[in-house]
């Protein structure tokens, strides 16, 4: 199957096969002796959906669980990679490692790993935008999850969006765990769909496992705000398939729960529908994931080649040029 | 030279720098409010009130500065600093290091603190030392009207973000300012306020009118003491501290804020470090005590150095060397 063949519906099975791909190769360099990561296993679809409906022209902050946003939009995992490793060859030069990592050159800008971060960061990028410090009419999406719903950030940025008028999309990944505690625990059940519409937003609460829905969610609300300027909130309700950080055993972790969303992967559900509808073969599949790994064995060479830093460099890049010890 | 207030002098340097580049937008509770000329001049899109958020300010500024803007926000009193810490600590200090310089954060924080005004802790805390600590920020204390002006209009236009902490005891306290069209103090300068060479009294705000009052007293009992205001706390202007200590051999730092780790800890430092081999006599230091700032204002008085401690502290410094040489005589 060539890639110039492909319809949208399979650029996303494979951008998800390829971001399962490097996540589960990040497992292995864990395993290791790697510095372990925040993976996103299971919200795969979440992130395809939402960075297809965006343009080059607009501007995505977010979070420690970021993999699936920058590969989505266009990262190189060979980089990515030198990145998680520490290596020179990282977006970052290696000095944010997995959890901050940001590419201003693919639009991917101001990834914080303080939960919530994100989203105080988010109002000030769409206000430059607004104020055409960006191209014209490029929009903000902000990727957090149900953990930041719980900062009193979370409001502040909202309230700020609406007074302002921002051309910022929240997009909650409401995945259920808040590092090691349930989101039951923490919120009443619906509340951050509740807790946004209170603020004024439009929102939509959308099954965050299927791909094909986040993307039709997140088309009309990018196109929505890009015709009024207004704020829009997407729910995507989906489920951390894996622990908090690698390792992490999971013991914690309800089975049944577990299994019942095992179930229900983005990745095999996307697989399954275009099987369905006979625009996937069962051959067509196993070349895709061949293509997928293929990508993923060259990338993990090309980081693991990447050199280390010079330490005579440490201190480079605190301050601005202008600055007295940059 | 025209004569103006602190305020005065800020709101200048606010206006001056609009005027001068379209991409600095002033944020903060009741900035519109407060200074309806800007709006008129400016337009209410780059001077805007805000909710009563310092987080969402703070993250805002960030959000903003990385994005092409250069906004000056005013977060009123420094104690609400620590609502916006997330935003200008680990956002705006670590994000240009941790994305290896893709970003900067030229953006200027505002905000008022200092005894003087009874307002009690929750108002009045000298957090500047907080913010030195912290890496990626440059931190600045002017005590002059000349140089509230020089340097808010240094710190807008720097490519890094700048604590910009005014003392509320100066507010209303005038001075000269040059009339030249574009007064800017570069950061990182220490100014020497008063030459000496028998002690190095080094502070900076409003303690800087302590110590001239305290190098006044002891000019008239023979004492000639060097007065350096440090004007920028981070960078720190390490050469012009070490000169003086080089000539005079004594140092007293002088600090409203409390001492433990503070700006005068690290002076201390500094001497010990780089000019031990010029000291005449241990340092002194005269800070804040590890205390809330009360209110009444006897207490809130009673935790200020004065020019009278500054001055019975020189004069033991001396007074040591004196014994000292008198020691060795005998022996």
């Amino acid at each position: 199957m060539s890639a110039a063949g492909m319809t949208d519906a399979l650029r996303r099975l494979e951008a998800m096969l390829l971001i399962r791909a490097y996540e589960e190769k990040l497992v292995e360099f864990q395993r290791g002796g790697a510095p372990g990561t925040c993976t996103s296993v299971g919200q795969e679809a979440c992130a395809v959906g939402v960075v297809g409906a965006l343009e080059s022209r607009d501007r995505i902050l977010t979070n420690h669980r970021s993999a699936a946003h920058l590969i989505a939009r266009g990262a190189d995992p060979g980089r990515l990679m030198a990145e998680v490793l520490g290596r020179i060859d990282g977006y970052c030069g290696g000095r944010s490692g997995s959890l901050h990592i940001s590419a201003k050159e693919l639009g991917v800008v101001l990834t914080s790993t303080i939960v919530g971060g994100e989203l105080s960061m988010a109002p000030g990028v769409a206000l430059a935008q607004k104020m055409g410090q960006g191209e014209p009419g490029g929009i903000v999406a902000v990727f957090f999850g149900d953990g930041a719903a719980c900062e009193g950030i979370f409001h502040e940025a909202l309230n700020l969006a609406v007074q302002w008028q921002l051309p910022l999309l929240f997009v909650c990944e409401n995945n259920d765990w808040q590092a090691f505690v349930h989101r039951r625990e923490t919120m009443p059940d619906n509340a951050i769909a509740d807790w946004a519409a209170g603020h004024g937003l439009p929102v939509a609460t959308v099954d965050g496992n299927d791909v094909e829905a986040v993307h039709a969610a997140a088309r009309e609300a990018v196109a929505a705000i890009r015709a009024d300027g207004q704020p829009r909130f997407l729910e995507l309700v989906t489920y951390r398939l894996r622990g908090h950080f690698e390792p992490d055993d999971q013991a914690y972790v309800d089975a049944d729960e577990l299994a019942r969303w095992q179930a229900r992967d983005p990745l095999q559900g996307q697989a399954d529908r275009l099987l369905a509808q006979g625009s996937l073969g069962a051959a067509d599949l196993v070349q895709l994931r061949d293509r997928v790994a293929a990508r993923i064995e060259a990338a993990a060479r090309f980081a693991q080649a990447s050199a280390w830093p010079d330490p005579h460099t440490l201190t480079h890049h605190v301050y601005a040029e202008q600055g007295a010890r940059s | 030279m025209t004569r103006m207030t602190t305020e005065q002098a800020i709101h200048q340097a606010l206006a001056e720098e609009m005027q001068r580049d379209e991409r600095v937008l002033l944020m903060g509770e009741g900035v519109a409010t407060k200074r309806p000329d800007l709006v008129q001049d400016f337009g209410a899109t780059r001077v805007r009130n805000t909710p009563l958020a310092e987080a969402i300010i703070a993250g805002t500024a960030v959000g903003a500065a990385a994005s092409g803007l250069r906004p000056v926000i005013d977060l009123l009193f420094a104690p609400f600093l620590t609502y916006a810490m997330d935003a200008l600590v680990n956002s705006a200090g670590k994000l240009r290091y941790l994305s290896g310089g893709q970003f900067e954060f030229p953006l200027v924080a505002m905000s008022m603190t200092g005894s003087g005004w009874c307002v009690g802790a929750q108002h009045n805390h000298n957090l500047e030392a907080m913010f030195a600590h912290a890496p990626g920020l440059k931190v600045v204390m002017p005590s002059t009207a000349a140089d509230f002006k020089g340097l808010l209009k240094a710190a807008i236009r720097d490519d890094n973000p700048v604590v910009f902490f005014t003392d509320l005891g100066l507010l209303h306290q005038e001075g000269e300012v040059p009339d030249e069209a574009d007064h800017v103090v570069p950061l990182g300068l220490a100014a020497v306020r008063r030459v000496g060479a028998d002690v190095t009294l080094v502070s900076y705000a409003k303690t800087v009118g302590v110590c001239l009052q305290a190098a006044e007293q002891l000019q008239a009992q023979g004492i000639a003491a060097e007065v350096i205001d440090l004007r920028t706390l981070k960078p720190l202007d390490e050469t012009t501290v070490l000169r003086s200590l080089r000539k005079t051999g004594r140092l007293v730092v002088v600090t409203e804020a409390s001492g433990l780790c503070g700006m005068a800890a690290e002076l201390a430092a500094l001497a010990a470090t780089r000019a031990f081999d010029v000291l005449r006599a241990p340092v002194v230091r005269l800070t804040g005590p590890d205390a809330p700032g009360a209110s009444s204002w006897v207490l809130e008085q009673a935790a200020l150095p004065t020019a009278e401690a500054v001055v019975e502290a020189v004069r033991g410094m001396l007074g040591e060397v004196a014994v000292g040489c008198e020691a060795l005589a005998a022996s």
